[in-house]
């Protein structure tokens, strides 16, 4: 993807893409010609259902975490942003940031207890009995918590990630 | 703080100068995207941890690059004229403030002065220090390149207005400088996508970026070639789409994949191990079939005599009323029997058809390569799997990757998405019951005590049932010699009915007694496995005795046939010509031939009646056992007094244990049968394919996961020390038979010899030189032999210590890096802690905004940066010198900056930096900086660490 972001021009064949999977979730509302850079924001709801993000559990909070405005409705650039990171080129640091920013559901930039149980709950679509989750948790807290403060900062986050083998196989959408 | 306003001017004095310069913006958009798919294109390979392959591939792009800017150089020599009027307007734009350069040098100096500052200070500077970081790079570059653009600007200016005729002489070393500018920009813009920024700035920056490298690029002469170069960038894409889909139809080659994916989501690994063991078993089977059948079999049914020509090739009078019977399918007698199915059909001819094929010598070494392939890919297999197992892998984050990276956000298709989470509850659950038998606490005596008790139980069992199997072969086989004909239908079928209910019941006794002894689930799996397997081994040996009192049987009556058909055919000659020899053979139809009883047929058929019968067995079972099982208990759950499904009939589980040893065992009845009968491996081929399907079904369809689903060892080894230990008892019956029974005297590739390896020594007498024999024979004398023997131990025993002491270094390294982790973790743990206590510290000075966690964070931040600095080239090797130099010579924070980093809001500067540990993270992909290069590249040469450095040298 090119990030060559010359309005009007959208010259490239990856923005041109999102440009159009973009216009198409709310033709009436998204101009072809982002020449003038209109301020255009689709909600949440056009975008989670696109069928690149349908299956995910995370859904939700991938939209969140992209947007401006923390609502959870994209700009076009918050959109191309997305894609961008999610794209395979994009590296491993990038990635994690905006990984740990998905895990972190209640934004307070930790990933805390209660972060991890939603998490495991959207995993396995609660299946997991509330013994089985709570030891998860805290083995997840006690295996990745460097500084010993009981959650994970974006530091013990992003030390977990970078040796993990298929992160950057698997945070990671083709559009 | 001048220099916040510094980006602004210098973007106005850009945008006024790119106007005139459209089409070299073009160009640099398209050296802007070669950057990037340069990126792009290392980007894979360092995920797949090809470092070196990396690092060399970066290197050529240095070199590449070396060699543009030096024509670079050249040519600009040469479009020094033309450019010299643009570079005179640049200049004189700059012109218009010459304090600016003078006030960047000063900017320069007193960066240095901040760095020291900023190094004492540590990350207390609380919130802002977030936006710095992240900023500061780009702010830095921007600003350096500003101060060296305007001291060239002013240089250019200078000069042309001086002399506009005159070849203007710029100095290498500006030259180099520029380049170095351009370079850096381009980094920049390449890099840019790396920057967690909202895409608004990052569209400024670019801009900013790129309009500079227009500009001097277009200046230096850069950018030929630059067709070759998207050439090659688009092969390159084009490549990495093939690989992606090579890779993917490699995947769909592999048989059954999907389908064992999906069990193994549903069940487990340990089920999903039976399916792959299962496929692992249909390759080898696939392989086995190929040699016996283009081999014996095709070579015989095309160039070999056709059926009734011979005696042997013929159903015999007697049977012909049967021969086309329906029942000839089961029980392979009629025409199956002769035919090339079984090697009583196969004729002792030495060659066959216009190719000469050694038909007797080809059967012999396809019955011994059949047996030798199978060691050998056995034994292969499991060295492999070994060495997976030895290798081992990280479980220090265990939980953490299961949480974090298990889900793949390339799931678009609701199937595969209930599929993974399936498979990633599974997963947990294993891991869950990992952990759980890993905490369990237990009362060891007790257990003791229990696994003591269990064992002895489970082999008084098995003593007894051995026993009980013993007794009865004695017994039938007494009955069998005083005649079957005076004994009832329980005596005839005794030995049967004792093993099926052997069968039946033990593995459910096994089943409880294992209960008892409290294991992992794995490991009771492996006990169960082993007890089950010593049950079935009597199975063995009542077959092999039964067969082998056949045999005896079958013997003795080829003797009184052969005498018998003396005398058939002296009667025959008797009746008609006496005394003469001259006289034409006299003809008969070969079906009317007396035939001795070719006992090598009916050990084939045996084995063949044997394994169709166990499939039948396999699917019925499967049908009644799961499939109607299920079926009423689905259905007649909803009219029945108590709870079918969770009550006491319920799902069936699957039965791995019972499948994987009726697996073992079908394979050894093939490996011992298939010299006999060379469609065994066909049929065998067959039976495993349906039951694949089959079971397949089954597992999904009626049968529920275990209740502790556990994950299975990461090798079948267990399995395939089963499976060796099986091949060679089924290899020493074989073996047996070749080596010392005579073959038939009149059906078979050997008939007529008294042993059938003869075939070896016969070849090499009519189908060698005679040197060959010679050597041959010495080299079987044992003198040369023995010695070979001792060689071969020696060897062995010398590779296996080897290994031992190499696989104990390994144990010992696993350790250490396990505590060195270990370690690691304990101090960052105390430094946080110090940094705790540090921060009570009234002395210290605490941005008022900044919470207790955020303080802390930039407190261990700052703790990073420390270390960072004392250990600059340590932190070269880490992969992330440019984070590194980038936080050294970092400058107070502006407020521009705060409205421009979007990336965290609150206090957690330190985020960006790697981990404390860096020391110990592995050089591996990490590096993102300048993907180009390697991690180890030394970009910084000779720079001190904890000095303030230049502009980062990246040539």
């Amino acid at each position: 993807m090119q990030l060559k972001m010359r309005r009007g021009e959208l010259d490239s064949a990856f923005e041109r893409k999102l440009h159009g999977r973009y216009h198409e979730m709310a033709p009436n509302v998204v101009p072809m010609d982002y020449t003038k850079d209109p301020d255009v924001k689709l909600p949440m709801q056009l975008i989670i259902n696109m069928p690149e993000l349908k299956e995910n559990p995370f859904k939700e909070r991938i939209v969140e975490s992209f947007s401006e405005d923390g609502e959870g409705s994209l700009s076009f650039n918050d959109f191309v942003d997305m894609f961008s990171v999610l794209s395979e080129m994009a590296p491993r640091e990038l990635k994690a940031i905006y990984a740990f920013k998905i895990y972190d559901f209640n934004t307070d930039n930790f990933i805390c207890k209660a972060d991890l149980e939603k998490t495991l709950n959207k995993l396995t679509r609660e299946e997991l009995t509330a013994e089985e989750i709570t030891l998860v948790c805290e083995k997840v807290i006690e295996e990745a918590d460097m500084d010993g403060d009981g959650k994970l900062g974006f530091a013990d986050f992003e030390n977990m990630i970078s040796k993990a083998p298929d992160f950057l196989s698997t945070f990671h959408i083709r559009i | 703080m001048p220099k916040n306003e510094k980006p602004a001017t210098s973007e106005g004095n850009d945008g006024s100068d790119v106007n005139n310069e459209e089409d070299s913006a073009a160009e640099n958009q398209e050296n802007g995207r070669g950057a990037d798919k340069e990126r792009k294109r290392a980007k894979p390979r360092t995920r797949r941890g090809h470092a070196r392959g990396r690092a060399r591939h970066g290197g050529e792009e240095d070199g590449d690059d070396e060699d543009g800017t030096r024509r670079a150089g050249q040519r600009r020599q040469r479009n020094r004229r033309g450019r010299g009027r643009a570079g005179g307007n640049e200049g004189s734009d700059s012109e218009g403030d010459p304090t600016k350069a003078r006030k960047n040098q000063a900017n320069q100096k007193s960066k240095e002065d901040d760095e020291q500052e900023e190094d004492e200070k540590g990350g207390k500077s609380g919130k802002g220090k977030n936006e710095k970081k992240q900023d500061k790079k780009a702010d830095k570059k921007g600003k350096k390149e500003k101060a060296n653009k305007k001291k060239k600007d002013k240089k250019k200016s200078g000069s042309g207005s001086d002399s506009d005729s005159e070849e203007e002489p710029i100095t290498e070393e500006e030259l180099a400088k520029l380049k170095e500018e351009v370079e850096e920009k381009k980094k920049l813009i390449a890099t840019l996508r790396n920057k967690p920024w909202k895409m608004k700035k990052k569209l400024s920056v670019l801009k900013e970026a790129q309009l500079f490298v227009e500009k001097f690029e277009g200046a230096l002469g850069k950018g030929k070639g630059k067709k070759f170069y998207a050439y090659k960038v688009m092969m390159t894409k084009k490549w990495m789409k093939f690989q992606r889909d090579f890779e993917n139809f490699k995947t769909a080659c592999i048989p059954w994949e999907m389908k064992i994916k999906e069990i193994e989501s549903h069940f487990g690994s340990s089920v999903a191990s039976y399916f792959i063991f299962l496929r692992w078993m249909y390759g080898i089977n696939m392989i086995l079939f190929g040699l016996t059948f283009g081999l014996v079999m095709v070579p015989e049914a095309l160039m070999g005599k056709p059926y009734g020509s011979l005696p042997r090739k013929t159903v015999p009078r007697a049977e012909e009323a049967t021969a086309m019977n329906f029942a000839t399918l089961w029980d392979f007698s009629g025409f199956a029997q002769y035919s090339v199915l079984f090697y009583g059909y196969y004729n002792n001819q030495r060659t066959i058809g216009w190719l000469k094929f050694r038909m007797p010598l080809s059967y012999f070494l396809v019955g011994v390569g059949t047996i030798g392939y199978s060691f050998m890919i056995v034994i292969r297999t499991m060295a492999r799997n070994a060495n997976e197992e030895g290798g081992g892998d990280d479980t220090s984050f265990n939980f953490s990757w299961k949480m974090f990276t298990s889900w793949d956000y390339l799931i678009g298709n609701p199937e595969t998405a209930d599929n993974k989470f399936a498979s990633i509850t599974t997963s947990f659950k294993e891991a869950i019951v990992e952990e759980q038998e890993s905490r369990k606490e237990e009362n060891i005596h007790l257990t003791r005590f229990l696994r003591v008790l269990a064992n002895f139980l489970a082999l008084c069992t098995l003593a007894g049932s051995g026993y009980l199997i013993f007794f009865v072969v004695r017994r039938s086989q007494k009955f069998a010699l005083e005649g079957l004909e005076n004994y009832g239908w329980w005596e005839r079928n005794e030995v049967n009915m004792v093993m099926s209910l052997l069968g039946m019941f033990c593995p459910t006794l096994f089943d409880v007694i294992s209960s008892l002894e409290n294991y992992h689930p794995r490991i009771a799996l492996r006990w169960q496995l082993g007890r089950i397997f010593a049950l079935f081994l009597g199975n063995l040996y009542t077959f092999i005795i039964a067969l082998m009192d056949e045999i005896n049987l079958k013997l003795e009556e080829e003797k009184i046939v052969k005498y018998n058909m003396t005398i058939w055919e002296a009667s025959l000659y008797n009746g008609t010509i006496p005394e003469n020899s001259t006289a034409p053979p006299i003809q008969v139809d070969p079906a009317d031939v007396p035939r001795g009883p070719c006992w090598e047929t009916m050990v084939g058929q045996e084995f063949v009646r044997l394994t169709v019968s166990d499939t039948m067995t396999t699917y019925i079972t499967i049908l009644i056992g799961d499939f109607l099982r299920a079926v009423f208990v689905r259905f007649f759950n909803y009219c029945w007094c108590w709870d079918l499904e969770y009550g006491f009939p319920s799902y069936s589980e699957f039965d791995i244990s019972g499948n994987v040893l009726g697996l073992i065992f079908n394979q050894g009845m093939i490996w011992m049968g298939s010299f006999y009968a060379p469609c065994l491996p066909a049929i065998n081929v067959f039976r495993l394919h349906t039951s694949m399907y089959l079971q397949c079904w089954a597992v999904m369809c009626c049968n529920v996961p275990q209740e502790r689903v556990f994950k299975a060892s990461r090798s079948n080894n267990f399995y395939m020390a089963m499976l060796l230990f099986i091949l060679f008892l089924s290899t020493l019956p074989a073996v047996y038979t070749i080596v010392s029974i005579p073959p038939s005297f009149d059906c078979g590739p050997f008939s007529g010899k008294t042993r059938m390896f003869e075939v070896i020594s016969e070849t090499l007498e009519h189908d060698f030189p005679s040197w060959f024999g010679k050597v041959f024979g010495y080299a079987s004398n044992p003198g040369l032999i023995l010695p070979f023997i001792l060689l071969m131990v020696l060897s062995i025993y010398y590779l296996n210590a080897t290994s031992k002491s190499y696989k104990e270094a390994n144990l010992e390294l696993k350790k250490k890096l396990q505590s060195q982790a270990e370690e690691n973790k304990r101090r960052n743990k105390q430094k946080a802690q110090k940094s705790n206590e540090q921060e009570e510290n009234p002395f210290e000075t605490e941005p008022p905004q900044s919470k207790q966690k955020g303080g802390k964070q930039d407190e261990s931040a700052a703790n990073q940066d420390n270390k960072k600095e004392q250990s600059g080239n340590e932190a070269k090797t880490t992969g992330q010198p440019q984070e590194a130099s980038a936080s050294s010579s970092q400058k107070p924070q502006h407020p521009g900056a705060a409205l421009n980093g979007h990336y965290p809001p609150q206090g957690r500067g330190g985020n960006l930096l790697p981990p404390p540990i860096a020391v110990t993270r592995p050089p591996g992909p990490s590096g993102y900086a300048a993907p180009g290069y390697p991690p180890g590249h030394p970009r910084f040469p000779g720079v001190q660490p904890g000095m303030p450095r230049g502009p980062p040298h990246y040539r």
